[in-house]
């Protein structure tokens, strides 16, 4: 028997994710979004481990899960907000190892937050219109002297702003200033910012949060009427089971920074481990 | 004046400004050209201009960018010296008093513009109080290297020495600075059209900065740091972009107020005068470019006009600051601030 050879770089072998969720009509493209085996250590708490996910092109799907099992973070793992300690994010097959923020953006991931971040000094319009900060390509210089690429590019970014504000039906508020809205102007405004970005993946944290069912009948209708018409896939974390069922095709449920199940909306209400982590373990009678 | 009404409010504010400004200039060349007008508030016009552009260019990094700096004066103290020394080393080159005023004007701009860049790299890896303290530090420092700095000129060039006074110069060459002893005899060229001109400029160069790609950027970096992120805003990009801004207009007022006294020292740009250029600001409404144009007139004329009073004088005048800053803080009084003046508030830049 021919002895093994060890090299220092030796490590031992890990299984790959293999299982996919992804809807058919994504099968034949790259998955907007892969992670592997992801993970992140606060001093000594993991807070995220192994989470395996992907996310097909125009797929709407939900990250669940009861209070402090990790969802946001996942979020901030996905735009760099924090730093992976473990594991691989690949965004449209890319590797975003080294990318910071910044870059997570221009590469095609925006995002909203759980605590609404607006501009709350500037008018509706100028969110919407830093949404664009990276599409807009006149300098410094221009800008002051006002020469004809600011005067050309300010009056295209104007009517895109208001385009996109109308997806929203928000076009009259956008000289209104950002912090003066009411809290379900200002999750959609964040919205609209987030589309302003051109993104390929929209992550949506808690859309939904303080929305009354009306409220969060007309957010589904435009969850999907974006992805319907801006092509892209959405990733959202929800409590509103309502919302998650209703909408979304697939669904990862993370409980104590670990996936523990991932499914079609059916499979995962079914699930005993799901009930479980959201209830509580049935008494043994 | 259809048009006028219908306009943005903000664009409304801006022409107000300058408009304000313009025939702020124009009333007080009419009084002035009387003989009998008061000597010492005529001497005050080239202070107070420079004040102004240093209350608008901090306001730029205090209001619009949310950043605290403590050493605005340093950029000032860059700003006088290098113009000062221009100046003179180009006394015989450009005999034209205006045309080497506004070379020093220019030359002062590039050196704070290049000081800040360079304190920029460290400062703007902190935030809030630490960024504070760092420019505070700054400030300092950069008085004492003037203090211990010595330009002399002759028909080689211009020769400098660090901590000794020992620049040979060739046969018909002169001292100009001389260390803590600061430029003796300066050529008095600035003049109040230069002032209201510099005054104009650094209007435009702030109110088209803040409502351009950049400026939106960097308030958006003062609003909420983490959100500008995550729509791609380069921080460090911007937070550069203002501060540097800044540095460079305080730089060209320095020079500007330079170039209008008899004498300069170091420590004339201490702590103090950038605690007092702050002053302008707080007291004017940060981001409110309009209110610092006020505060640092009103603020600069007031320990001249306070004279009569003769030892109380800084006692009435820190009673005034009090009084002005109890005044401006009411609810009743702002809301009838807000009906009277161009855009009083924070965001209306």
């Amino acid at each position: 028997m021919p002895k093994k050879v060890t090299s220092p770089n030796d490590s031992p072998l890990v299984p790959m994710p293999s299982e996919a969720y992804i809807p058919q009509r994504d099968l034949d493209k790259t998955p907007i979004l892969e992670c592997r085996h992801l993970g992140i250590d606060f001093g000594g708490l993991t807070a995220v481990d192994d989470f395996n996910l992907i996310l097909g092109r125009t797929e709407i799907a939900g990250l669940i899960g009861p209070n402090g099992a990790g969802k946001t973070t996942v979020f901030n793992l996905l735009t760099k907000v924090y730093e992976p300690t473990r594991g691989t994010i690949l965004l449209d097959g890319r590797d975003t190892h080294s990318m910071n923020t910044v870059q997570i953006n221009k590469a095609g991931i925006a995002r909203t937050f759980q605590n609404i971040r607006l501009f709350n000094n500037l008018s509706v319009e100028d969110n919407v219109k830093l949404g664009m900060h990276n599409s807009i390509r006149y300098g410094m210089f221009s800008g002051i002297l006002r020469l004809p690429a600011y005067w050309s590019q300010e009056k295209t970014a104007h009517s895109r702003a208001l385009e996109l504000l109308s997806l929203f039906d928000m076009q009259d508020m956008a000289a209104a200033k950002a912090g003066s809205l009411p809290y379900g102007a200002q999750r959609r405004l964040e919205i609209v910012r987030a589309l302003a970005t051109n993104p390929s993946l929209l992550l949506l944290d808690e859309p939904a949060a303080g929305m009354n069912p009306s409220e969060t009948t007309e957010l589904m209708e435009n969850i999907v009427k974006i992805r319907d018409t801006f092509n892209i896939a959405v990733l959202l974390i929800e409590h509103d089971m309502s919302l998650v069922m209703g909408i979304c095709e697939g669904i990862c449920v993370l409980n104590f920074g670990k996936v523990i199940a991932k499914g079609t909306p059916a499979e995962i209400q079914s699930n005993p481990t799901v009930i479980e982590a959201y209830l509580g373990k049935k008494k043994e009678a | 004046m259809n048009k006028l009404k219908t306009m943005d409010r903000q664009v409304r504010g801006n022409y107000l400004t300058y408009l304000f400004v313009i025939a702020a200039f124009v009333i007080l060349q009419l009084l002035t050209a009387n003989p009998a007008f008061s000597p010492t508030l005529r001497g005050q016009l080239v202070p107070i201009c420079a004040y102004v552009v240093m209350a608008l260019s901090l306001n730029l990094t205090v209001g619009i960018l949310g950043e605290l700096s403590l050493g605005h004066a340093g950029f000032m103290s860059v700003g006088a010296f290098s113009g000062a020394v221009a100046a003179a080393a180009l006394q015989s080159a450009v005999p034209s008093p205006g045309l080497r005023l506004a070379i020093a004007l220019v030359i002062g701009a590039v050196m704070a513009g290049i000081v800040g860049t360079i304190i920029s790299v460290p400062v703007l890896r902190l935030n809030g109080d630490y960024l504070a303290i760092v420019t505070l530090a700054f400030g300092q420092i950069i008085k004492s290297l003037i203090e211990n700095l010595y330009v002399g000129v002759d028909g080689a060039g211009l020769h400098f020495s660090f901590l000794k006074p020992n620049v040979t110069l060739a046969e018909g060459g002169r001292m100009i600075l001389n260390g803590p002893m600061g430029i003796p005899n300066v050529t008095k060229i600035s003049t109040f059209l230069a002032g209201f001109l510099l005054i104009l400029v650094t209007l435009f160069i702030i109110f088209n900065l803040v409502r351009s790609r950049a400026g939106r950027a960097i308030m958006a970096l003062r609003d909420n740091r983490i959100a500008a992120e995550s729509v791609g805003v380069n921080v460090t990009k911007y937070k550069m972009m203002a501060f540097v801004t800044s540095a460079a207009l305080a730089g060209a007022a320095g020079a500007l107020f330079a170039l209008g006294q008899n004498t300069i020292v170091a420590v004339k740009f201490d702590f103090n005068t950038s605690i007092l250029i702050l002053v302008f600001v707080v007291l004017g409404g940060l981001g409110n470019m309009f209110g610092s144009i006020i505060a640092a007139a009103a603020l600069t004329i007031l320990p001249e006009a306070l004279r009569g009073f003769a030892d109380y004088r800084m006692l009435i005048y820190a009673i005034v600051l009090i009084l002005v800053m109890l005044g401006t803080n009411s609810p009743q009084l702002k809301a009838l601030l807000q009906k009277l003046l161009p855009g009083r508030n924070r965001e209306e830049v």
